[in-house]
């Protein structure tokens, strides 16, 4: 196996000019295409592919080793679904008997009228959910094409009919939640807002007005902060 | 190629009318994340070249028959502003437009992992907003940057640089005089990490050696640019 550090390439910023801690922060930070080492003793993570005897990154992020795992976290990522996500959606159409419902993910997703919160006779899906309606759902299923189905049955889950709507990069949801959930158990009690974070990057916060602008506040600076270097993983 | 031989456009000195030696490069300037409402976005600007490029998706293809079932699409748009260049500029598609959006997506085709997203699309507008020469290079060369800064997965950034003939002599880079009155324009686009073209395209006649020095040329101005791109999106994260 190559000994040389996985962190240091022969294509990357060496400047001595660059500013003390931060340029051992900035080797970190890769893009697609770069040579993250040999491939012998390595297993590709997320974010790199394995070319000939060579890793190389397929994403601008930040890269990560842990044990004989390179992988890349991304600075900035779409929501791809998983099944039993909770996730927030928006209602973009319906037919007789389907909402399709925009999750955030490259293919919207559809939610059967068999799986809505309530019983419906077949062509009122609107009269129960309508076109613009945000509702909080679970992900059931997802094909190999990325086509998902949400469904309305389960605890909680239910129409969205006041507060407001945030969205976070999904990768970030880790810094806002924290670890065990203490840094939005600490939101919820400072700020006595209701919140739910979805796996889909997007929140309810409910409560009094000042405190849900204080909450997006928050989530805006995690949001700002989370492009410096470092953050994103 | 207007083919005006009398134009001297190369002095004594072997220097061009803007000083800059053959093989040199104009300045350009690379930032990202300057569209924020996209999810990747890119301005550079190349010499007096202005281009600003934003990337949407991967995201529902509609209307559905552009859908592929394995793969995702690349939906490329570019236009030149109607205020980018001195003759104003009717808006919307044209000709020329058209076939730089389709050379600009078969380039990026080859780079973007599309299988990862089947049956869905990544919009990439490019909008000229300052044009001399060499338009397609600095479109395609920002949307590769958009692209990475929007987190879709590449094999490689595609860094896209022309080279020709002015005055009987290779030159890289052309500017508008040396576009317009040269004898010859080899725009092409490369993947500085395994060298590999991706898209070539020739205007006038090179003998087989004066191609092989424009091709050395625009490899050489390729690595310069790629180190700028790579140091555009590392330090577009705000270290």
């Amino acid at each position: 196996m190559n000994s040389r550090p996985v962190g240091q390439f022969d294509n990357m910023s060496n400047e001595s000019n660059a500013d003390g801690p931060q340029d051992s922060r900035r080797s970190l930070i890769v893009v697609p295409g770069e040579d993250l080492g040999s491939s012998e003793g390595i297993e590709a993570g997320h974010g790199v592919l394995v070319v000939g005897d060579r890793v190389k990154s397929t994403k601008q992020g930040r890269m990560n080793r842990k044990g004989n795992t390179i992988s890349v976290s991304p600075l900035h990522t779409r929501y791809m679904p998983r099944p039993g996500d909770l996730v927030i959606g928006h209602i973009e159409g319906c037919t007789n008997n389907i909402w399709f419902v925009d999750i955030g993910a490259p293919f919207n997703s559809i939610l059967p009228m068999s799986l809505g919160p309530a019983k419906v006779e077949f062509g009122g899906t609107r009269k129960v959910l309508d076109i613009g309606d945000s509702i909080l759902c679970r992900v059931q299923e997802v094909e190999e094409t990325h086509q998902s189905v949400v469904t309305m049955k389960g605890m909680g889950l239910r129409k969205i009919r006041s507060g407001a709507l945030d969205e976070l990069d999904p990768h970030l949801l880790g810094h806002l939640i924290g670890k065990g959930g203490s840094f939005l158990r600490a939101m919820k009690m400072e700020t006595d807002c209701r919140i739910v974070v979805t796996d889909n990057g997007r929140l309810w916060i409910d409560g009094d007005l000042e405190n849900i602008l204080e909450v997006r506040k928050r989530i805006e600076k995690i949001s700002s902060e989370a492009m410096i270097a470092g953050v994103g993983a | 190629m207007g083919g005006y031989g009398d134009v001297q456009m190369i002095d004594e000195n072997g220097l061009r009318m803007d000083g800059r030696k053959p093989g040199d490069v104009r300045p350009i300037t690379i930032e990202t994340g300057v569209v924020p409402v996209a999810d990747g976005s890119c301005r550079m600007v190349w010499g007096t070249n202005e281009a600003i490029v934003a990337v949407y998706g991967p995201m529902e293809a509609h209307p559905r028959k552009i859908q592929k079932q394995d793969r995702a699409v690349i939906d490329v748009a570019y236009n030149m502003a109607p205020f980018s260049t001195t003759d104003r500029i009717r808006p919307g598609f044209n000709r020329r437009s058209r076939e730089i959006s389709k050379v600009t997506q078969d380039a990026l085709e080859s780079v973007v992992l599309l299988e990862l997203y089947p049956r869905s699309k990544i919009r990439v507008s490019i909008e000229i907003i300052s044009a001399e020469a060499g338009t397609r290079c600095v479109g395609l060369t920002a949307a590769s940057v958009a692209l990475a800064d929007a987190g879709i997965p590449m094999t490689d950034l595609v860094v896209s640089v022309a080279s020709g003939k002015v005055n009987d002599v290779v030159v890289c880079d052309l500017n508008k005089e040396e576009d317009n009155y040269g004898e010859a324009d080899l725009p092409m686009g490369i993947l500085p990490n395994t060298g590999e073209l991706v898209f070539l395209q020739m205007d006038g006649d090179l003998s087989p050696e004066e191609f092989k020095q424009a091709w050395d040329y625009n490899v050489e101005a390729a690595l310069q640019v790629h180190k700028l791109m790579v140091e555009a999106l590392k330090g577009g994260a705000k270290q």
